[in-house]
C-alpha cells in the first residue's frame, strides 16, 4: 500500500517536473526564435524537411479523404434528394474539421516523430553538448528554426489537405456520381463563410502546428540519450501529439462554433 | 602554484549523481602551456570533471576557476565568452551529421566572427591541413572513420584558437596508426600553438608518453599525482594496479556479491 502511494507520488512529481521543464523549454525557444531572422537559410532548410517532404503524404491522404467524403455524402444526401449540396458538405467537413485535424495527425506522424528522433540522436551523440561547449546555443541554432518551420508549415499543409480533399470530392461526386458541376461549386460558395469556416480552420491548424512542434522538439531535447530513450521519446511524441490535437480540437470547436 | 602559471584551479570540489558521490572534496590545478592528464578507471567521473570545468554541470560544493574566473558564477553570456576560449574534443567527435567536414570546422567561425567567407575558407583549410584532412573537406561525417572524425573535431576545436583544449578519451577505440597520429597531433598542437591541454584517459601508455603531469582519480579522490616518472614509482598499491593493468588488487575482479557457494547451492 505504501509502495503504491510512493509510486503515485513519484509519478505525480516527475510529471509536474517534466511539465515545468517543457514550459521552460518553450519560453527559451520562443526567445531564441528571434535569432533565426538573420539566418534565413536555417529556416528554409527546415521548411524543406518538415514541410516539403510532408507534401506527398498530405496530398494523397487529402485526396482519398475527399473522395470518401464525396461517396458517403452522396449516399446520405441523395436519400433526401439533396445531393446538390454535396459541395458544401465536403468543403465544410474538410475546412472545419478534417483538414486541420487529419493533416495535423499525419504531420505529427511524419514530421514530429522525425524531429524527436533527430534531436534525441543529436543529444545521444553529444552534438548538442558539443555545440554548447563551442559557445553555440543549440536552442538558437537547432531548436528554434525547427520550431518555426513546424509552426509555418502546418497551416499550409492543412490548407493543401482541404483543397485537395475538395477536388477529391469533386472527382467522385461530379465525375462519377453525376452531381451537377455548377451546383457543387456554387453551393460551396454560398454555404461556407470565410470568417467562420476558413479563418477558424486556419486558426486551428496554427494551434496544432504550435503544439506538435513544441511536443516533438521537447521530447527529443528531454529524451534519455540512449537508443531505448530515443525510441520511447518518439513514441511519446506521436501519442501525446494525437491526444493534444484531438483534445484541443474539441476545445477550439466548442469555442468557435458552439454556444459555450 | 601561483595564478599566472595555472589556467584551471579546482578547489574542494564535490559532485554527486543521485546518491553516488562522484567527487569527494578534490582539489587540483592545471598549469598553463603544459599537457596535464587526468587518469582513472571507467566510471570515475573523468568526463564529468571536464563538463564541470566547461560549466555544463554544477558542483555540489567547491569552485572551478578557469583563467581566474569562477565558471559557475558567470552569467550565461560571460560563460559563453569564456567557452570560446576553451576547446573540447568529445569522445565521439560530436560533429554535426547534417553538414560536411568543411562546414563543421567553419561553424564556430561563422557563428562567432564576422569574417568574410573567403577568410573563413582560408582559415578552415589551414586548420584542416594541420590535422592532415584538407582533402576530406567535402566528406560527410558518416563517411569518416573514427580516427578521422576525431581529427576533424580537433580542427574544429582549434578553429577559434582557444587557450586550452580538453580531450575526452582521445585514444579510445583507435587503430595503431590513428593512435600514433593523434598522439603526435596533441603534442604538436601543444608545442606549436602554445595551448594548454587537458587529457582525460585510461590509456596508460599513450598518456604517460605525452603528459607533463598526471592526476590519477579513484572513487572520488585523487589517488596519486606527479610527473610520469613519479607516478610509475609511486608507492600506492592502487595506482600500481591501475598503471600495470593487474586484474586483481585493491580493485577486486569480482563485483561485490553474496557467498558464491551459498548462491549456487542454497537457493
Amino acid at each position: 500500500m505504501i509502495r503504491f502511494f510512493q509510486h503515485l507520488g513519484h509519478t505525480t512529481t516527475s510529471s509536474f517536473a517534466k511539465l515545468g521543464r517543457s514550459f521552460f523549454f518553450l519560453t527559451h525557444t520562443l526567445t531564441a526564435s528571434a535569432s533565426v531572422i538573420p539566418r534565413p537559410r536555417l529556416l528554409t532548410n527546415q521548411l524543406y524537411s518538415v514541410g516539403v517532404l510532408s507534401f506527398l503524404i498530405i496530398t494523397i491522404s487529402g485526396l482519398f479523404v475527399g473522395m470518401v467524403l464525396g461517396l458517403q455524402g452522396f449516399y446520405i444526401l441523395s436519400d433526401f434528394g439533396a445531393e446538390e449540396t454535396l459541395g458544401v458538405m465536403v468543403a465544410a467537413s474538410l475546412v472545419r474539421e478534417l483538414g486541420p485535424v487529419v493533416a495535423a495527425l499525419l504531420f505529427a506522424g511524419r514530421a514530429g516523430s522525425a524531429l524527436t528522433a533527430e534531436i534525441g540522436l543529436m543529444k545521444a551523440t553529444e552534438q548538442l553538448s558539443g555545440m554548447e561547449m563551442m559557445a553555440i546555443d543549440p536552442l538558437k541554432r537547432i531548436i528554434a528554426p525547427r520550431f518555426l518551420a513546424g509552426f509555418i508549415a502546418m497551416p499550409l499543409l492543412a490548407a493543401l489537405f482541404s483543397s485537395v480533399g475538395v477536388l477529391g470530392g469533386h472527382i467522385v461526386g461530379v465525375g462519377t456520381l453525376g452531381v451537377d458541376d455548377g451546383a457543387y461549386w456554387s453551393q460551396m460558395q454560398a454555404g461556407l463563410d470565410f470568417q467562420d469556416d476558413i479563418i477558424n480552420g486556419i486558426i486551428k491548424s496554427i494551434v496544432f502546428g504550435f503544439a506538435i512542434s513544441w511536443i516533438s522538439l521537447f521530447e527529443g531535447y528531454d529524451a534519455i540519450p540512449t537508443s531505448e530513450g530515443v525510441s520511447r521519446a518518439t513514441t511519446r511524441t506521436v501519442v501525446n501529439s494525437a491526444f493534444t490535437i484531438l483534445g484541443l480540437d474539441f476545445i477550439l470547436t466548442a469555442l468557435m462554433f458552439g454556444d459555450i | 602554484m601561483d595564478s599566472d602559471t595555472e589556467i584551471v584551479s579546482i578547489q574542494n570540489l564535490s559532485f554527486s549523481r543521485g546518491d553516488r558521490k562522484i567527487f569527494n572534496d578534490i582539489s587540483l590545478s592545471i598549469p598553463r602551456g603544459k599537457i596535464t592528464a587526468i587518469m582513472g578507471p571507467s566510471g570515475t567521473g573523468k568526463t564529468t570533471l571536464l563538463k564541470l570545468i566547461g560549466g555544463q554541470l554544477y558542483p555540489d560544493q567547491g569552485s572551478v576557476l578557469v583563467d581566474k574566473q569562477n565558471v559557475h558564477q558567470l552569467k550565461r553570456s560571460d560563460l559563453y565568452t569564456l567557452r570560446k576560449r576553451m576547446g573540447m574534443l568529445f569522445q565521439s567527435g560530436a560533429l554535426l551529421t547534417d553538414i560536411n567536414v568543411f562546414d563543421n570546422v567553419a561553424l564556430p567561425l561563422r557563428e562567432h566572427t564576422t569574417l568574410s567567407e573567403s577568410m573563413i575558407r582560408s582559415l578552415v583549410l589551414i586548420k584542416l591541413q594541420a590535422v592532415g584532412l584538407r582533402g576530406a573537406r567535402d566528406l560527410m561525417p558518416n563517411e569518416l572513420s573514427g580516427g578521422m572524425a576525431r581529427r576533424v573535431a580537433l580542427a574544429r576545436a582549434i578553429a577559434l584558437d582557444p587557450m586550452m583544449i580538453m580531450y575526452d578519451e582521445p585514444f579510445t577505440g583507435q587503430d595503431p596508426i590513428s593512435l600514433g597520429t593523434l598522439v603526435k597531433l596533441i603534442k604538436e598542437m601543444n608545442n606549436v600553438l602554445g595551448l594548454t591541454s587537458i587529457i582525460v584517459s585510461h590509456d596508460v601508455e599513450e598518456t604517460i608518453g605525452i603528459a607533463d603531469y598526471i592526476y590519477v582519480l579513484s572513487e572520488g579522490k585523487i589517488a596519486g599525482q606527479g610527473t610520469p616518472e613519479q607516478i610509475k614509482n609511486l608507492d600506492s598499491e592502487w595506482v600500481q594496479q591501475f598503471m600495470n593493468g593487474h586484474a586483481d588488487g585493491p580493485v577486486h575482479f569480482h563485483y561485490p556479491a553474496d557467498n558464491y557457494h551459498k548462491d549456487l547451492f542454497e537457493n
